[in-house]
């Protein structure tokens, strides 16, 4: 029998009764029970905001809850902080890893646990010789000694796991893990996850992703609004747990008939965008976007497909290359100029770049239109027409707020987006560069957002998306363009196999030939 | 829980019922509730309990003043001899101490109402033949002390709202008394005209300041804190420097005056020779209620407040943060500017080396205590002159220094700067995310 430091005698039974949890007059968790037996997956699956987090944050000790009890293999335990925690044998791997990315990974493991020699010093070899082992035992593959900042987020994310495991954790949470994953990094989190049950460990897998739910789990617990509303069976259909998690029958397939691409609207040749370093972040790329199509850039975060957006809207210095839009020549341009010759922008960050939290509703709807009739003449705004138009998109994009004098920072994140979407759609588009349009979104605000692009593109507009969900960019993209490290690893029809494009987002497809888009 | 409806007796699980509609606001941004909703009759006390609980801005910037005053009540007594030489003898005569306490604390602040609002004995002695005027002169004298703080007040609260701390007001300023005084004392020009053309070199001495600040910074991003800083040094010892000249000294002086402001270049009083209140007021609320329309109803207006709340999303939405800090310190100059002019043609009518005061600086706390909006700013500014009036009277009735004035401005800063202490003293609620506090608090720090 297993027995090292790192395994307890036996792995342990949790259950949670009645939590509560309020933030002032918001009820985040609603007299919530959750039983995890030992040794299973559970998965917490709910939407943005329905309060999984919360829980967990409850369950770590990060949070008090306001009511309820948390028993331990039928023991009741209380936990004022995450060491206490700890002690008890919970861990939790949170969605923002805790790493201190200049520290080695057996610095990172160690940390908050030294161990020193006799002589006073951190013992560092001890460290080592632990993070071996348990990598060992549960296949994690880590080398000790590399740096967290060199590491990828795939293996940043393994090393939080070690830090769990490496403090005697039986039951790990894991909140929203594979947000940040390729899917083949989330198949290898998966087959470790596999590895700690078998050893024993439960885990609680936070989600809100279905397919992945229902490959992984052995339970289900669906969580809406604070309330548990529902345990159903890892064999449930998507559209079964969907409906579970919204509350209302949802359309998990963007209706979209086959495109009829028009004429070429957005031509871009050769452009390269350098970094702060001077790297090129973006190498090289030409692309084209034809109207009424959706072309879908696939790639995992952080592979210049934002900065390649940011350049088409005049947000970053192309050091090189042309960009046309409906044969206008808007290389170098002023954002303003680009926006003024029909593109719509939907950026990556929303509460960064595309609202202003402290505005009103009305104002956000106007942002980047403010300064064009009807809504302004010369230097004078008219606040009628602003207002009246807001009434309008309110209404017409479902945006739920008590009224266009709200503030849009205290709308939740799917509203935000519908206001950008409104903001940005409800006029007359040439091209439309969306990135990231529904991160962090619902799968009900996600089927709004996916809808409306649709009927864009069928209206004419070429658009351009770009997502690091692969789900996003099969539901949408007519034709899917994958970059990796600034370049385009290659080009495939919307029927590409999930393999494929994983091995492209992986820069697998680079030592092969790039497949240039075929010029028009 | 979406659809209950809280009525009039609303428990806390009512209220959480009513305020969170749409319920899916995430814990991580508790920002989903709205204030109660109305429901017919009560709808009015209601939203003002809530005002209260919630310790709005408003409501904080008054217990904050009101904190002050009695913070400098203690101060006053307890500064005073009298009350300390009671409080010795605290435990034979307790009631002495404490009625000693109130009696001096009292006296300082109704002589400084008296200087500041009005003083009883004017009134009756108007009605014994005494002058009607002298009933007005501490209202009058409020306003002068307030006019110059309004101008530079907004000239930072409009920075400030562009997301910029504009510390350069006194440089400003002296561009503007400049200007305005060289118009005024070295140039002839017709009744009207002569004042007109001092009071628009005012504004544009002080906007040359202003816009080479928000250049710089456009241009190479040098900070406009530390740029304005070093030029209010600059500025005051150019200022010292060309009152040394001949050309702007007056004849035969030995000291560094300007000649005096011809009379034609001098702000119209308001009314009559008694009493000091000029058309500088009228200017300052007129800068007032044009930077609220600047604000509120221009493109101008939407990209300062823009690019002061979210410089990014002011970039994605087509605008230009450079030309914004350039126009914006243009026009925040060119206040500061109007403050100077109004001080040169309508209290002190010379250039002095010392004429920029502590106005620059005063106007930072004006523009904070007036939670960068042009109308709490003129009632900030008014608050501030009633205080500098009415702690002239206090001193010369009681012997209590003027300085107890500054005190108790600094003190209404403090707690202004400071609304959760505030808060905690008041017991009140805590406020939800998405407020103007972060809006100036971003202002402080970037």
């Amino acid at each position: 029998m297993e027995c090292g430091p790192f395994a307890r005698e036996a792995a342990l039974q949790l259950e949670l009764r009645g939590i509560t949890k309020r933030f002032g007059s918001l009820v985040a968790n609603d007299s919530i029970d959750l039983t995890v037996e030992s040794g299973e997956i559970h998965a917490l699956l709910g939407e943005n905001g329905a309060g999984k987090s919360t829980l967990m944050n409850v369950l770590y000790g990060l949070l008090q809850p306001d009511s309820g009890e948390i028993l331990l293999d039928g023991k009741p335990v209380t936990f004022h902080n995450s060491r206490e925690a700890l002690n008890a044998g919970i861990g939790m791997v949170h969605q923002h890893f805790m790493l201190v990315p200049v520290f080695t990974v057996a610095e990172n493991v160690m940390l908050g646990v030294e161990r020193t020699t006799v002589l006073g010093l951190l013992n560092r070899r001890r460290a080592r010789k632990d993070v071996l082992e348990l990598s060992a035992r549960y296949g994690l593959a880590i080398d000790p000694d590399a740096l967290v900042a060199d590491l990828p987020v795939g293996i940043q994310q393994r090393v939080e796991i070690v830090k769990a495991l490496h403090r005697e954790a039986s039951i790990v949470i894991l909140d929203e893990p594979t947000a940040v994953l390729t899917p083949g990094e989330t198949n290898e989190l998966f087959r470790i996850m596999r590895e700690l049950q078998d050893s024993g460990k439960s885990i609680i897998f936070i989600s809100h992703k279905l397919k992945e739910v229902q490959e992984i789990a052995d339970r289900i617990t669906v969580i809406r609004r604070g309330r548990v509303v529902g345990s159903p069976p890892p064999s449930a259909t998507d559209e079964e747990l969907a409906s579970l998690m919204v509350g209302r029958a949802v359309e998990l397939k963007v209706h979209k008939e086959p495109a009829h691409p028009g004429e070429v609207t957005l031509d871009v040749k050769g452009l390269h965008v350098e970094n702060a370093a001077g790297r090129f972040v973006v190498n090289d790329v030409s692309l084209e976007v034809h109207a009424g199509e959706i072309v879908g850039i696939a790639g995992v975060q952080g592979n210049g497909q934002t900065e390649f957006c940011e350049a088409i809207m005049g947000l970053q210095h192309v050091v090189a290359g042309k960009i046309t839009v409906a044969g206008k020549d808007l290389t170098g341009a002023k954002t303003r100029a680009v926006l003024e010759s029909g593109v719509s922008y939907i950026p990556e960050d929303r509460q960064e770049d595309g609202i202003v939290e402290q505005f009103s509703l009305a104002d956000n709807l106007v942002l980047d239109l403010y300064n064009r009739p009807p809504y302004a003449s010369g230097a004078v705004l008219h606040l009628d027409a602003i207002r009246e138009s807001a009434t309008k998109h309110m209404q017409d994009y479902d945006i739920r707020a008590t009224s266009i004098d709200m503030t849009v920072g205290t709308l939740s994140g799917g509203n935000q987006q519908k206001v950008i979407v409104a903001r940005e759609l409800g006029r007359d588009v040439v091209l439309l560069v969306a990135n990231q349009p529904t991160r962090g979104l619902d799968v009900g605000s996600i089927e709004f957002v996916h809808s409306q692009i649709v009927s864009a593109r069928d209206h004419g507009t070429a658009v351009l998306i770009c997502s690091t969900e692969i789900d996003e960019i099969y539901a949408l993209a007519d034709r899917i363009v994958v970059m990796y490290e600034g370049k385009i690893a290659g080009e495939r029809p919307p029927t590409v196999s999930i393999e494929e494009l994983g091995l492209l987002m992986a820069g697998a497809g680079t030592s092969t030939p790039v497949v240039e888009v075929e010029p028009v | 829980m979406s659809q209950h409806e809280s009525g009039p007796g609303a428990t806390e699980a009512g209220i959480v019922a009513g305020g969170q509609a749409d319920g899916t606001g995430s814990p991580a941004s508790p920002g989903g509730s709205q204030p109660l909703q109305s429901h017919g009759w009560n709808s009015v006390p209601l939203s003002l309990l809530n005002a209260v609980l919630e310790g709005s801005s408003t409501v904080v910037t008054i217990l904050a003043i009101v904190l002050a005053v009695v913070i400098g009540g203690l101060l006053i007594a307890f500064t005073s001899p009298p009350v300390l030489h009671a409080w010795s003898n605290l435990f034979s005569a307790p009631g002495a101490a404490f009625s000693q306490a109130w009696d001096v604390a009292a006296s300082a602040y109704s002589a400084m109402f008296e200087g500041a609002i009005i003083n009883p004995h004017t009134i009756s002695a108007a009605f014994h033949g005494g002058s009607t005027a002298a009933i007005f002169n501490p209202l009058s004298e409020t306003t002068v002390n307030a006019t110059p703080l309004i101008l530079a007040g907004l000239a930072v609260a409009l920075a400030f709202r562009a997301g910029m701390f504009n510390i350069g007001a006194t440089g400003q300023f002296i561009g503007g008394a400049f200007f305005a005084g060289w118009i005024g004392f070295a140039v002839h020009l017709p009744l009207v005209i002569h004042v007109v053309v001092a009071v628009i070199a005012g504004f544009v001495g002080g906007a040359i300041v202003g816009a080479f600040v928000g250049d710089l910074k456009a241009r190479t991003g040098a900070h406009e804190v530390i740029v304005t800083i070093m030029l209010n040094y600059v500025m005051e010892y150019l200022l010292l420097f060309l009152l040394g000249l001949a050309a702007f000294r007056a004849a035969g002086s030995p000291n560094p005056i300007s000649p005096p402001v011809q009379n034609n270049a001098m702000l119209p009083l308001l009314a009559g020779h008694n009493l000091r209140i000029n058309a500088g007021f009228l200017v300052a609320l007129a800068a007032a209620a044009a930077a609220a329309w600047l604000l509120g109803r221009t493109t101008l207006g939407f990209e300062l407040r823009t690019v002061g709340a979210n410089q990014n999303a002011a970039r994605a939405a087509g605008m230009s943060p450079e030309k914004t800090w350039v126009r914006v310190m243009l026009i925040c100059g060119g206040l500061a500017g109007l403050a100077g002019a109004s001080v040169v043609l309508g209290s002190d009518f010379a250039l002095t080396p010392q004429i920029y005061g502590t106005y620059g600086i005063d106007a930072i706390t004006v523009a904070l205590l007036g939670r960068a909006k042009p109308g709490g700013v003129v009632l900030a500014a008014l608050l501030y002159g009633s205080l500098n009036a009415g702690s002239v009277t206090m001193q010369a009735q009681t012997q209590i220094p003027v300085d107890i004035a500054t005190v108790i401005q600094a003190l209404i800063v403090l707690f202004v700067a400071a609304p959760p202490f505030v808060r905690e003293v008041f017991r009140l609620r805590r406020r939800r995310a998405g407020s103007e506090e972060q809006l100036l608090a971003k202002g402080w720090s970037s």
